[in-house]
């Protein structure tokens, strides 16, 4: 089995129909008949498979040789319909996209685990109700083009890259593995998530939707809004097209902060310029000003009565020694604060922000002679190392 | 009842332009289909859509390609409106926000693809189909006050009143196992083609016939059948598809001896040559044992001759294939493929304007047949013929409902419908299972049915099919229950497919000649004087087991002779 790596370009042989062994998977199905009265149980059926086939292969054999009461949704077998979102031994992704050799490997007993996708109510074994989720929020963020009026003749003229940009969004085939694992939505239910706000993006990074500020507006001071991404990279890691949703969402916070200068409710865009503004000068996080910064300053009204609301927190963090009286009234500097300061300099000096995309970002690439390039070196040491600037948005498997 | 002006039964490509289409009409519309609107296999069309926005470009000339790709059997004065609408659909679309490649200076981008005599695709890297796809489907969500959406319910008749009109349907709602009867003025059929009666085939495993099987069953006459497209690129690993964009964009095939054997097939275009020219061509070289690979059974789609940067930015789903799903980095080395069944160029017989023979009852996309792709479709035409036949259906529907009153219909089918359910999951478990005949008519059909046909093969063929028809009468299904019962849908569409292959081998074994895809040993020259029409298939009486009833159709000719075609 040469296959058990994440990556499967690894392999040293392609495959070729027929050409490799049968192997025995046990598959472990997460089965619930609404109409039974039982509670949701495990059964597990063994199917004899090559190891690169995929775990829908699987499970198409086991419903069409023992049990046609199974119940997946699937068409295209390829990832790119988006039916067969699931859950594969914790991890969500298109159960015709994971190969029985990783998901096996994965796998801490031997048997190949499969759930409905979370955060979304279960219909039937591996089907959930994606209306009732997904789809409402979809619908939330106007997922439709608002082009300025009167209509050109002919095709809006629009630079090549921005369609290029907004194409990675709209690669996104709604299978919801991204919104099953979504830990902010596992919070708030409300959050309007990943895939809704990659859907958004695909609006606002289009030149010809005329309703930017107003989109960014509502997405922003919305309490479930852009502010309510923790940064978890979960997203990421769940989506098998490469959208990368929470770049797609710190794209939108970029823009509506940076951009169109969006103060919202929720002190999303203060809280953010904030944290900047620390690590500009000094280098670190100071926690006892981040609170006042992130409200408008210490004399702001709204300070005042979040310092008040949060004394108990305070109290509680002193009384444990999370923080002393010293630390939070002097703050430690960065010894290194000079090449801080260089690398501020040197991003407020572009012209432009960098925005990370996979259409536009070439993936990591041994053979390109990449350290000869100037521009391109610059961009890695500014942004600390390589993997850092390419992990996010290139690494589909991780 | 649900009742509307305009009922359309797919959410694909066709059925969603129909749907919005009729709604701007000023139609009360429903769209009902059997999957989520965007899991349609519409998604799957990746390269692009042909259109003359080339100023130095013309729709003659892009009629002129579909006619000779056609191999002079598509009706040329429904390609002659497809071609003339297309650059005016493709603007539509960029205005309703497909995210179109652009070139330098902003302006739609275009790629080469096969049969064409320059470039004129317009695309979306190769996501092309699910870009278009996914913005209609954005419009629907706008125009959720005016089209209601039945997604994930399962059409299981068509209604006709006393007159012989279409006046509605029958369909099952999958999520409750409801089933419910939808009246309707007009009924539009989107259900796309009939790819699942093959395998393997680059088609979802939702793509069984349903639509043109309903409408055989209530009397329209299905064309062309005999003409099933053998794409050049799919992937010997799993029958998966490899965009005709691949050779757009300048990949090569080779044979074992590292040969462009379409030098000697199609000197000219090469790896441009029609779908049909170039699949002949790799299973001669298979056949004749210059193949591929452990079997000898492929040929090599070489992308590494495109520059990587083009290959990454236009043709990254199939670089993802190719990793994920044969373990080969296409940027680096060539990838084994072989021809697979890939698309339906038969239909339910309609005119320009959607029409069947059924009063009532319309049909757009793959399911119908106008015809525009007569033997062999050109690659990025099919997703032109869905928008525009199913815009024309949509506004033709609504323009009659504008004049006539709400039919009257009963709930007799109904009942049948629920009842015949009822008595699939009471069959006693004796017979065979669902999923073995499938499998058998997929087997035997891209046997049978493939590349290169002959009499003794397609026989064989029909032999099979007449006696799976009978043992799908007693197979048996394990599913009781009514939430998501996708087994009895699964028997339901077994009988939509085998209605369907049926068609296919009766008409295949009648045309002794060899045009566009039907390609026969034992008549291998195309005949002009003997066989320049089009079959049809039709039901001879009333029932499901009513026989195969042959006819011929006249093609219609405009203004282009038929000539010796090469490339």
């Amino acid at each position: 089995m040469s296959t058990t790596e994440s990556t499967p370009n690894t392999t040293e042989e392609p495959w070729h129909g027929g050409a490799e062994g049968l192997e025995s998977f046990t598959l472990r199905l997460r089965r619930y008949d609404p109409e039974s009265g039982k509670a949701p149980y495990f059964e597990e059926f063994v199917v004899e498979m090559e190891p690169h086939r995929s775990v829908l292969d699987a499970i198409l054999t086991a419903k069409n040789d023992e049990d046609g009461s199974i119940g997946i949704r699937c068409s295209c077998r390829a990832a790119i319909c988006g039916s067969c979102g699931t859950r594969i031994n914790d991890k969500p992704g298109l159960a015709c996209h994971t190969h029985l050799s990783d998901a096996l490997a994965r796998s801490k007993d031997g048997k190949i685990t499969v759930e409905p996708m979370g955060n979304m109510p279960v219909i039937k074994d591996l089907i959930v109700d994606m209306d009732a989720v997904h789809w409402k929020k979809q619908q939330r963020v106007t997922p439709w083009l608002l082009p300025a009026e009167p209509l050109p003749e002919k095709e809006h003229i629009v630079p090549r890259e921005a369609m290029v940009d907004v194409t990675q969004s709209m690669a996104c085939i709604q299978c919801g593995a991204c919104v099953s694992d979504c830990l902010s939505m596992e919070v708030d239910p409300l959050f309007i998530g990943p895939a809704a706000l990659a859907k958004a993006y695909r609006f606002v990074g289009d030149p010809r939707d005329d309703k930017h500020a107003q989109r960014l507006d509502d997405l922003a001071n919305d309490p479930h809004g852009i502010y309510d991404c923790t940064h978890c990279f979960k997203c990421i890691e769940a989506c098998p097209k490469g959208v990368a949703p929470m770049n797609q969402i710190m794209r939108l916070r970029r823009i509506a902060s940076a951009d169109h200068s969006i103060e919202d409710v929720n002190d999303g865009s203060r809280h953010e310029h904030a944290l900047v503004n620390h690590v500009k000068k000094w280098g670190t996080l100071n926690e006892a000003q981040l609170v006042p910064d992130s409200k408008g300053g210490k004399f702001h009204p709204r300070t005042a009565k979040e310092m008040v609301a949060s004394l108990s927190v305070i109290a509680t963090a002193l009384l444990r020694r999370k923080v002393t009286p010293k630390s939070a009234l002097i703050h430690h500097k960065n010894p290194n604060q000079s090449e801080i300061k260089r690398i501020y300099q040197e991003i407020g000096a572009r012209e432009e922000r960098l925005e990370l995309n996979l259409y536009i970002t070439q993936p990591d690439e041994p053979e390109a002679p990449d350290d000869q390039d100037a521009s391109h070196e610059a961009q890695v040491k500014t942004t600390g190392d390589q993997s850092a600037v390419n992990k996010p948005v290139t690494n589909r498997e991780a | 009842m649900p009742a509307h002006d305009v009922l359309i039964i797919g959410a694909g490509l066709a059925g969603q332009r129909a749907a919005l289409a009729a709604a701007d009409a000023g139609a009360s519309v429903a769209i009902l289909s059997k999957v989520h609107p965007v899991r349609s296999h519409s998604v799957a069309a990746a390269g692009g859509i042909n259109a003359a926005i080339n100023p130095d470009d013309d729709w003659r000339s892009h009629a002129f390609d579909t006619v000779k790709g056609s191999d002079y059997l598509g009706d040329q004065d429904a390609i002659e409106i497809m071609c003339s609408e297309a650059p005016g659909e493709i603007m539509h679309l960029e205005h309703i926000g497909v995210t179109f490649h652009r070139n330098d200076t902003g302006h739609l981008d275009l790629r080469a693809f096969g049969g064409a005599s320059m470039k004129r695709t317009a695309y979306v890297a190769d996501i092309t189909g699910q870009a278009i796809l996914h913005v209609l489907y954005e419009q629907l969500m706008k125009y959720s006050d005016r089209v209601d959406r039945y997604e994930e319910w399962f059409n299981t008749s068509l209604l006709k009143d006393d007159s012989g009109r279409c006046v509605g349907c029958v369909a099952r709602n999958i999520r409750t196992g409801e089933m419910r009867t939808f009246n309707a003025k007009s009924t539009i059929l989107a259900t796309g083609g009939v790819g699942q009666a093959f395998k393997p085939t680059t088609n979802g495993l939702i793509c069984t016939g349903d639509g043109m099987s309903l409408a055989y069953r209530a009397g329209a006459r299905l064309m062309d059948m005999e003409m099933i497209q053998y794409h050049p690129t799919t992937m010997t690993a799993n029958g998966f598809l490899i965009t005709e964009g691949a050779r757009g964009e300048g990949a090569h095939l080779l044979n074992a001896a590292g040969e462009r054997f379409m030098e000697k097939d199609a000197p000219n275009k090469m790896e441009l040559a029609s779908r049909d020219v170039v699949s002949r061509a790799e299973q001669r070289e298979i056949n004749e044992g210059r193949g591929t690979g452990p079997l000898k059974d492929s040929v090599l789609l070489d992308v590494t001759v495109v520059p990587k940067n083009r290959v990454l930015e236009a043709l990254r789903e199939i670089v993802n294939l190719g990793r994920d799903f044969a373990g080969i980095d296409i940027t680096k080395e060539p990838i084994p493929v072989r021809p697979g069944q890939h698309y339906t160029m038969g239909g339910v017989k309609t005119d320009v304007n959607g029409e069947t023979d059924v009063p009532g009852l319309y049909a757009a996309g793959e399911v119908a047949c106008v015809s525009v792709h007569g033997g062999n479709r050109l690659g990025a035409n099919s997703l032109l013929d869905t928008l525009i036949f199913g815009k024309r259906s949509g506004q033709h529907a609504a323009a009659v409902a504008g004049e006539m009153q709400m039919p009257k219909v009963s709930d007799a089918q109904l009942r049948d419908d629920t009842r015949h359910i009822q008595d699939i999951i009471n069959r006693p478990k004796t017979g065979r299972r669902i999923s073995e005949i499938k499998e058998e008519l997929g087997v035997s059909m891209n046997q049978y049915c493939a590349v290169f046909r002959d009499e003794e093969g397609m026989t064989k063929g029909k032999e099979i099919v007449t006696r799976l028809q009978e043992e799908a009468k007693t197979a048996y299904i394990d599913d009781a229950g009514t939430v998501f019962n996708q087994d009895v849908l699964g028997a339901l569409e077994l009988g939509f497919m085998l209605d369907c292959s049926e068609a296919i081998v009766t008409a295949a074994l009648e045309r002794k000649e060899s045009r566009g895809a039907h390609s026969r040993t034992d008549y291998t020259e195309r005949n002009d004087e003997d066989w320049l029409f089009h079959l049809t298939v039709s039901q001879d009486g009333e029932g499901a087991d009513a026989p195969a009833k042959l006819d011929k159709a006249p093609i219609t000719f405009t203004q282009w002779e038929p000539m010796e075609r090469t490339y």
